[in-house]
């Protein structure tokens, strides 16, 4: 007796074939289970059967078929043993995948609403690409603030997904400045010769790691007093240290490459135009926290940056940098890449795990914390690019070097994400503590005039002309009650409809909230209910009640989506752009 | 001897600690280890909502109507998984407390048809839940109830998404994982594969989800038929309790009834064969007890 139930689609040849290849790139056997087996397990074995293949088969099949198949869940679930109404609970979670035949073969140009694009036009160019006869999908933030508005293209028919503005090379403005340190191999190496990368520097930092020994790798990263890029500004080395003090024979890094805070575009550009680097710097994070294999989960929108990033992977292994035995030493170390599939909640550590499991990608209440229960509930280290590129400069020049730049709170360099109304956008790097003034200044000065900067992404908050001084650090931002988030300075002028800005970003929050828990998910649809209801009109007694559900939503929910959910709309109250 | 006292497993001899003490509202609280802040409140006699929570499922800590303050902590923990540590500070019914779970309740009262979910009322008129004030436009799930079947209903406009009917068709009760949450955000819903009906998909008809449901989004269709009729009354059933005798298994059940008729069939949650968990037969296999065609 099966324990399986399907239903009578079948897969078609193609299905099964392109589901096939994507189930052995994940290292797994594509064995069509007996039927008399048992196929349905729980509790433990849950995570640690193949369950894993299940979003790359998912992508597989989508890329194959247009959409999410029925025959296609049934061949999954014969496969990888996952049942049917689970895998179509986890593949409905998405952006990315229809769960509905289009009816066509058509790819999608998913063209991108946020922030940037949508002060650059973007609801104007979905007019004229439907009028064409072209499929749309309105999309979150595409992470190509500085080219907006963005499109990316997902391929059906087997055809691959691209980016159609990923043919021109990428600007890095500051190229060629002597002071750079995250972004000085950009532009100036080919991101697909490792000798380029070697000879501009690169693994001098891993020798000097095994040189060094794992302990004194964390002392030197705990003296640099590095804190993650991502936003919530953790101390690296005391997440590393936790990780190598746990206890459990496997290990895992997760280099968190599920950019989607809106604005942000950075560890794109570090992936695309420096890929060795973060190939690198992840086998250093191995090393120093006794994890042997790692995964790399890159936004499914990023096309270019997966491709690099499996070219940097597969040579650096060709070449002895990865799999047993790197550069000569008794040391492992693997990386893989799995794709997310359109999920901005998936950016949230636990969630990310989830979604490498094949689950749904809803958060973990915390603790336990990752260093303990991370990925497959075992010790993982998480780590998003920006963050682990750091660690290059620390081990190449010395801790001491590395705290020159910056504030002594907010040590190095940092990234910074310009886009809107800005003469030159795209990517800078500068010292921690320079001013948001001087950020801006940097990227040629806003275009017309400034009337706000949204600093931090969707999460984050906007700040009025008169913060130009502010320092761009975390206790800087932090003491003006804003926060650095992603490294986000998005500028809007006087010019810009800030009703329909404030309400895509409500918007934003209403669509990607996992639904998991109550505050969140019922709290950004009544956040988005009471600022489209307040449009043109001045707050009154509404601003009280925005107030509760915020306290609510930070108090209560499960994650940091929840908690930040509030925090730009009502700060854009605050300073008068709507509301007033 | 107790666990405390053996030392063959110890060789340090560092007793090992078999309780916790915790402090609730200022007044110290012994638990076992392992045992959550709900259960701390619970044996120091504070009524604390929950609605995700049962006692015989993995808590999700999804519903967040069970937070409580804990100092040092920046914001509110899950009682229901929060394990109780030494030393913990817990605040029950501090404004921060009172306020998240009103608008806990407040929110699903506005979005979910919370009609059939009594003891949700008590609380609405505790915490001073006011659902109303999100104004008559504010969205709500709006779905027909699915009758598919002859033994249970599913009716989303009365679902929270508490995941307890997940949890009991999969590793928490049943294994059959016939249903999972699908979407995403307030449009996620409890749903079979591709939303086949309930005969189409997986389910073997345990009635464990309709055993666990807070709201009676999933309801007997027994039961379902008497609402509809106006004729549950829950005050007039009688409750007895019996064993199953499909089976050696030896599972309890209650049988409710109402005017001299099984109306429908439980089982309790601390039973140590059950869990509260039934099959088909034992969940509706009584119609014997009473047979249609009266004899002489």
């Amino acid at each position: 007796m099966t324990d399986l139930h399907l239903t009578a689609d079948r897969a078609t040849d193609a299905e099964a074939a392109a589901i096939d290849a994507a189930i052995v790139e994940c290292g797994l056997e594509p064995v069509i289970i007996d039927e008399t087996d048992r196929l349905v397990r729980g509790g433990l074995h849950r995570a640690n059967n193949a369950r894993h293949g299940l979003l790359p088969a998912l992508h597989a099949l989508h890329n194959v078929s247009g959409w999410i198949s029925h025959g296609g869940i049934n061949y999954i679930a014969q496969t990888l043993g996952v049942p049917p109404a689970e895998s179509f609970g986890v593949a409905s979670f998405y952006e990315m995948f229809r769960m509905e035949d289009p009816g066509h073969t058509d790819d999608v140009v998913h063209v991108c609403v946020d922030g940037a694009c949508q002060i650059a036009g973007a609801d104007g160019v979905i007019v004229s690409l439907e009028a064409s006869g072209t499929t749309v999908h309105r999309s979150p933030c595409l992470g190509q603030c500085e080219r907006a508005p963005a499109q990316f293209v997902q391929g059906n028919q087997g055809r691959p997904d691209f980016v159609a503005a990923d043919r021109e090379p990428t600007v890095i403005p500051q190229q060629g400045d002597p002071t750079l340190r995250l972004l000085k191999r950009m532009g100036v190496t080919d991101p697909e010769s490792l000798d380029d990368y070697v000879a501009y520097g690169g693994y001098s930092a891993l020798a000097k790691a095994f040189s060094m020994g794992a302990e004194a790798v964390l002392d030197e990263v705990d003296s640099a007093g590095l804190k993650g890029r991502g936003g919530a500004a953790f101390p690296t080395a005391f997440k590393w240290r936790g990780v190598r003090g746990a206890d459990g024979d496997k290990k895992w890094i997760v280099v968190n490459a599920d950019e989607s805070e809106p604005g942000t575009f950075k560890d794109r550009h570090l992936m695309e135009l420096d890929p060795f680097s973060i190939v690198e710097a992840a086998t250093i994070a191995g090393f120093a926290t006794g994890a042997q294999k790692g995964f790399i989960y890159v936004r499914g929108e990023y096309p270019l940056a997966t491709k690099r990033l499996q070219n940097a992977i597969d040579v650096a292994r060709e070449r002895g940098f990865l799999g047993d035995g790197i550069a000569g030493s008794s040391i492992g170390f693997e990386l893989e890449i799995r794709r997310g599939a359109g999920a901005y909640i998936c950016g949230e550590e636990t969630a990310l795990f989830e979604s490498l499991e094949g689950f749904r990608g809803e958060p973990r209440q915390k603790p336990p914390f990752p260093t303990t229960h991370g990925l497959f509930k075992q010790p993982t280290a998480i780590n998003n690019p920006e963050t682990l590129v750091n660690v290059l400069g620390i081990l190449n020049d010395g801790s001491e070097a590395y705290k020159q730049l910056g504030t002594p709170d907010s040590t190095g360099t940092r990234l910074f994400c310009l886009s809107g109304h800005v003469a030159n956008p795209g990517l800078y790097e500068g010292p921690h503590g320079m001013t948001l003034g001087e950020a801006i200044e940097m990227a040629g000065g806003p275009t017309g005039e400034l009337r706000a900067v949204l600093l931090g992404g969707a999460a984050g908050s906007f700040v009025g002309i008169d913060q130009m001084d502010l320092p761009l650090s975390f206790e800087g931002t932090r003491a003006a009650g804003a926060s650095l988030g992603s490294g986000v300075v998005k500028l809007f002028n006087t010019e810009t409809d800030f009703q329909a800005v404030v309400t895509r970003i409500a918007e934003f929050f209403r669509n990607e909230s996992c639904g998991q828990c109550v505050p969140c998910r019922v709290g950004v649809v009544r956040q988005h209910e009471l600022i489209i209801r307040t449009a043109g009109r001045s707050m009154n007694g509404e601003r009280s009640l925005l107030d509760d559900m915020d306290a609510a939503m930070k108090d209560a929910s499960i994650c940091g989506l929840g908690h930040t959910a509030s925090t730009a709309v009502r700060s854009a109250i605050d300073l008068g752009l709507i509301g007033a | 001897m107790t666990i405390a006292e053996t030392t063959t497993e110890n060789p340090d001899e560092t007793p090992i600690e078999t309780s916790v003490t915790l402090t609730i509202n200022g007044s110290p609280v012994t638990v076992d280890q392992g045992q959550t802040v709900l259960d701390a409140c619970t044996s120091a006699g504070i009524d604390t909502p929950t609605l995700c929570y049962a006692e015989n499922l993995t808590p999700v800590n999804a519903c967040r109507v069970c937070v409580v303050e804990q100092e040092g902590s920046r914001t509110l923990v899950p009682s229901c998984s929060r394990k109780a540590e030494d030393g913990m500070e817990i605040q029950t019914d501090s404004p921060r407390v009172r306020h998240s779970r009103k608008m806990v309740l407040e929110f699903l009262g506005s979005g979910v048809d919370m009609s059939q979910a009594y003891q949700v009322h008590r609380w609405m008129d505790e915490y001073g839940a006011d659902p109303g004030r999100y104004g008559p436009e504010a969205a709500r799930i709006r779905e027909d109830v699915k009758v598919q079947d002859d033994l249970y209903i599913r009716d989303y406009d009365k679902c929270i998404l508490c995941y307890k009917c997940v949890e009991a068709c999969g590793d928490d009760a049943q294994m059959t994982f016939a249903i999972s949450a699908s979407g995403r955000g307030f449009d996620a819903r409890i749903s079979t594969e591709f939303d086949v009906t309930l005969p189409d998909s997986a389910c073997v008809y345990c009635g464990n989800c309709v055993g666990v449901c807070p709201t009676g989004a999933i309801q007997f269709k027994t039961e379902f038929d008497m609402r509809q009729a106006d004729n549950w009354k829950p005050e007039e059933q009688t409750v007895t309790q019996t064993v199953c005798s499909y089976c050696g298994v030896g599972c309890n059940l209650e049988l409710h009834v109402q005017d001299e008729k099984i109306v429908k069939v439980t089982s309790p949650a601390d039973h140590s064969v059950t869990h509260g968990h039934l099959c088909i037969k034992g969940r509706f296999g009584w119609t014997y007890v009473q047979p249609t065609i009266e004899r002489r």
